[in-house]
């Protein structure tokens, strides 16, 4: 069922954006599997099978994707993900990525979390200090589309999604994919800060309430 | 001269199946991407030093980007090339300058010999616009499985003031080769073409 077909890796090194430049750049990823789409064609009722499947695809594409950004894993500060299904699929079959792309993610971070429950859907952490890291909902977004199509994925802090100088989205796009029989499941993460960040806001490092949120 | 860079982006496309078929080990092709600042933009200038001798930073930044995106060693490539998108306040022949006189001897020793022509594209474009990096390989232009392109964009250039200039590099040619020609393993690798 699992059929990658491509993978394209993307990293950005932004030294600044008209303003001063920045003493270390702004490092954003994002990487791209294009997979064969076993349910295009057809209404599918049942395509859960497909969820854990997907798992060590997440697993590699979190690893290859710090591996190219090339910088210490304590300095990925955010994350997001999505997906791109081709023609002859739908909405849905991008949305099996959410469990298996946002594990892969807290699993390189360094998230101590309940792996059954998150999986179930049915996290209820008791939050004293800080438990772990990748405590925020990892952000996304989907949409079926043509090959070539972009696709702006969210960026948001691992720990706290209101750190407001972190919320991000970087455009991703493989040309010639997805086919229509296809579908592009996509990782991205950020060493944090926007370039010239300056509209105020919760700091990464006043994070206190360690709820994902705060 | 040193360039003004904004940006720079790296991409890796890695091909492990093409019709339902394995391709073992993947074609792989890497662009390098640097979005610079045009010091020409808005005004005629007779004298393109400037550009020229941002190509030749540019050509060993860039080359050594797409090699290391790879993971190989620099006499493992096989093909290359080179492109500009010039944004709306500068002209072609801003390109040209960046491409032609000095980026191709600081590339070659990214890669590790070039006895071929860089093969290049350039154009005007706005934000967001793309440019398909034309690749052919490195010591022989007319080996046929080699000949291929890839598409380089950054979504938020370049604006008029702005150039971006791609390098690309393969450690391969095209997935599935079948249309006879010239073979990698037949070259001489002397005079850049056969």
């Amino acid at each position: 069922m699992i059929d990658i077909r491509r993978v394209f890796t993307q990293v950005e090194h932004i030294h600044h954006e008209f303003g001063p430049r920045a003493q270390t750049p702004l490092v954003r990823g994002a990487i791209a599997a294009v997979l064969t789409n076993p349910f295009a064609g057809r209404y599918e009722p049942d395509i859960l099978p497909m969820m854990s499947l997907l798992d060590p695809v997440g697993l590699e594409m979190a690893h290859k994707l710090h591996a190219a950004m090339d910088v210490p894993l304590e300095q990925l500060a955010t994350y997001g993900k999505g997906a791109i299904v081709g023609a002859a699929g739908e909405l849905e079959h991008g949305a099996l990525w959410h469990v298996p792309g946002g594990y892969a993610m807290r699993e390189l971070l360094g998230w101590k979390g309940d792996r059954v429950a998150y999986a179930k859907g049915t996290v209820d952490e008791k939050k004293t200090g800080q438990p772990g890291n990748a405590l925020s909902i990892v952000p996304s977004t989907k949409k079926v589309g043509a090959p070539g199509t972009t696709l702006d994925v969210p960026l948001t802090n691992i720990n706290a999604s209101y750190v407001r100088g972190q919320f991000d989205a970087i455009e991703v796009r493989v040309p010639g994919a997805p086919a229509a029989d296809e579908i592009v499941f996509i990782l991205a993460m950020s060493t944090g800060y926007r370039v010239h960040a300056r509209v105020g806001g919760l700091l990464a490092e006043n994070i206190a309430k360690w709820d994902g949120l705060r | 001269m040193t360039a003004n860079i904004r940006k720079l982006v790296v991409q890796v496309d890695e091909t492990r199946k093409e019709m339902g078929r394995d391709i073992a080990p993947p074609t792989r092709r890497a662009v390098a991407i640097a979005v610079i600042a045009n010091p020409y933009a808005g005004r005629y200038s007779e004298n393109l030093d400037e550009l020229i001798a941002i190509g030749e930073e540019l050509g060993a930044l860039l080359g050594q980007k797409a090699v290391k995106a790879l993971g190989i060693e620099p006499g493992q490539a096989q093909s290359y090339g080179k492109a500009a998108i010039v944004g709306e306040g500068g002209e072609l022949e801003h390109a040209a300058a960046i491409l032609h006189p000095k980026l191709g001897a600081p590339l070659r020793v990214a890669v590790e010999k070039g006895a071929a022509l860089v093969p290049s594209a350039k154009k005007l474009g706005t934000l967001g616009t793309a440019i398909d990096v034309p690749l052919g390989h490195k010591d022989a232009a007319f080996v046929r499985s080699h000949f291929d392109a890839i598409e380089a964009r950054v979504s938020d250039a370049p604006r008029a003031g702005e150039i971006v200039v791609a390098v690309a590099v393969t450690d391969s040619g095209r997935p599935l080769p079948r249309i006879g020609g010239l073979q990698a393993g037949e070259i001489k690798g002397e005079d850049g073409l056969r």
